[in-house]
Order: C-alpha cells, then structure tokens, then sequence
C-alpha cells in the first residue's frame, strides 16, 4: 500500500511539473491569446485537483470533505474564468 | 489477511481525513478567504483591465513558474515523509522532510529576491490597484509559508524521537495538509497574478 502511495506521488509530482511547464511555455509563447488564458486557468484548476486529491488524500477522505474541496475548485475557477470573459467585453 | 481487506471498493468506514479534523477545518476556510480575495482579485480587474494587463508585464512568468516548481517538489517530498513515518523509518522522515524545508526556503529567497526587484523599481503596494493586490495576496501567501516552514522544521526535530508515535504521525498528517494547502493556493495564485491576460 505504501509503496503505492508512493509510486502514484511520484508520478503526480511530474504530472504537475510537466503541467506546470506547459503552462509557463504558453504563457510566453501566446501570453496574449484569450485562448492560452483560459487554458492556462483550466491546467491550474487541474494541478490543484491533483494536489488535493493525491497530496491531500482527499481521494481517500469521507465524502463530505471532499465534495468541499472538489467544490472549492469549481466554484473559484469558475468564477476567475467568468471574471475574464467579461473583461474581454470591457473597454479598454 | 489484513491486506486484502484494501482490495476493491473502499468501504464508507475506511474513508478517514488524513490528520486532525480541527486543522481541516482551519484549511478549508483559509482556502475559502483565499477564494474570496481572487474573486475580489478579478472583481477590480474588470474597473481597469487594461491598467492591470500592463502592470503584469513587470512580473516574470519564468520567475513564477519556477517557485511552482519549488513547492511542488516540496509537497512531494512531504508526501514521501508522511508515507516513511507510516514505516516508521525515521531516517527517512528527516531527509524528506529536510529535502522540503530545502524546497520551500528557495521559494522563500526567490521570493524575496522577486520583491526586493520591485522595490527597487520604485513598485510598491501603494503604485495601483493591481501592486495592491500582488503585494497582499503574495504577502499573506508568504506568511503561510513561512508557517509551514516553522511547522515543517518542528516536525522534523520531532521525527528524531517521536516517529514511533501514533500522535506524532497525526500530527505530521496535519502539517503536510497545511504545507500542501500552501502549495495548492500558489497553484492559482501564480496564474491568476502572473498569466491572465
């Protein structure tokens, strides 16, 4: 079971390292697109998923716990991305 | 056969929350707040979009990204220290556990490297709505890191004696929750500051 344990951190952890330099390499390459920031909040909303189930073993948690925390990411992200549709609209 | 019992569907009762219940508590609000100030983040970002988008071109993407890479190597070497507790190699509990303080003090340097360029460009919290919020939300960021830290090097002289204990292993649950939480908020607050554009 440990072992486990740890074989799944260890490839979260590069899952999240990759993820992470996706995000950087579209950030620089089409930083200005609508379409890399929305990507980059979907990858991010993502990551923090991962971390919370895999890290933080909400995986395993009763369920109550874990629907906060699923639904903390949902919520949020939902909201970031609302905010920056609406300012696509806005004047600038 | 202990071992099989693991096997399948995990039953309702085996579901357990890592660490002490009162520090789950304390994390899902701190998240909470932390959810509130993005809002309120993205909220003043639609009054000025085009004063926020520029005062981001200060911040360094690689900068950022690079401290994401810092503590999520941290997280993992805090998830190899709790999973070596449970074996109760302490050795390994040290290691790891120093392997993380390594990982969240360079965040900690860069960081302060990060605000120490911004000072000296004459950017302060006082420059405009978006260095009001970098400042803060990084800030307040800060302090829960440095908290994590403390926590982390706390565990770590504990882990010398203590790793036998099933308290101690509590207790290391509940710091690793807490250090991941650091990690977890980062995970948004570097997109949220340093990419949306």
């Amino acid at each position: 079971m440990l072992e486990l344990m740890r074989r799944t951190a260890t490839v979260v952890w590069i899952v999240l390292s990759l993820a992470t330099g996706v995000s950087w390499w579209l950030a620089e390459r089409e930083g200005s697109t609508a379409g890399a920031t929305v990507l980059i909040m979907l990858i991010a909303a993502f990551k923090a998923r991962m971390v919370m189930l895999h890290f933080m073993e909400l995986k395993a948690a009763p369920l109550p716990w874990r629907c906060v925390f699923e639904g903390w990411v949902v919520i949020f992200t939902g909201v970031i991305l609302a905010g920056y549709w609406v300012s696509l609209a806005a004047p600038h | 056969m202990p071992a099989l019992a693991s096997i399948g569907p995990r039953p309702a009762a085996a579901r357990r929350l890592p660490g002490d219940s009162g520090v789950w508590l304390f994390i899902a609000a701190d998240t909470f707040m932390f959810g509130l100030f993005f809002s309120s983040f993205m909220f003043e970002r639609l009054k000025n979009v085009e004063l926020f988008n520029r005062s981001q071109q200060a911040l360094s993407p690689t900068v950022g990204a690079l401290n994401t890479l810092f503590l999520l190597a941290g997280s993992w070497f805090v998830v190899l220290a709790v999973s070596a507790a449970k074996q109760r190699m302490e050795q390994a509990v040290v290691n790891c556990l120093s392997l993380g303080l390594v990982c969240g003090g360079a965040f900690a340097v860069s960081k302060l490297f990060e605000y120490g360029a911004k000072f000296a460009a004459g950017l302060s919290v006082v420059t405009n709505d978006y260095y009001l919020f970098y400042f803060v939300l990084t800030g307040v960021h800060f302090l829960h890191l440095c908290i994590g830290l403390v926590v982390l090097a706390i565990l770590r002289g504990r882990a010398k004696t203590g790793v036998g204990d099933e308290r101690f292993l509590r207790w290391l649950e509940s710091g690793a929750c807490y250090w991941h939480m650091v990690d977890l908020l980062w995970i948004i607050l570097f997109p949220l500051l340093y990419l949306v554009r």
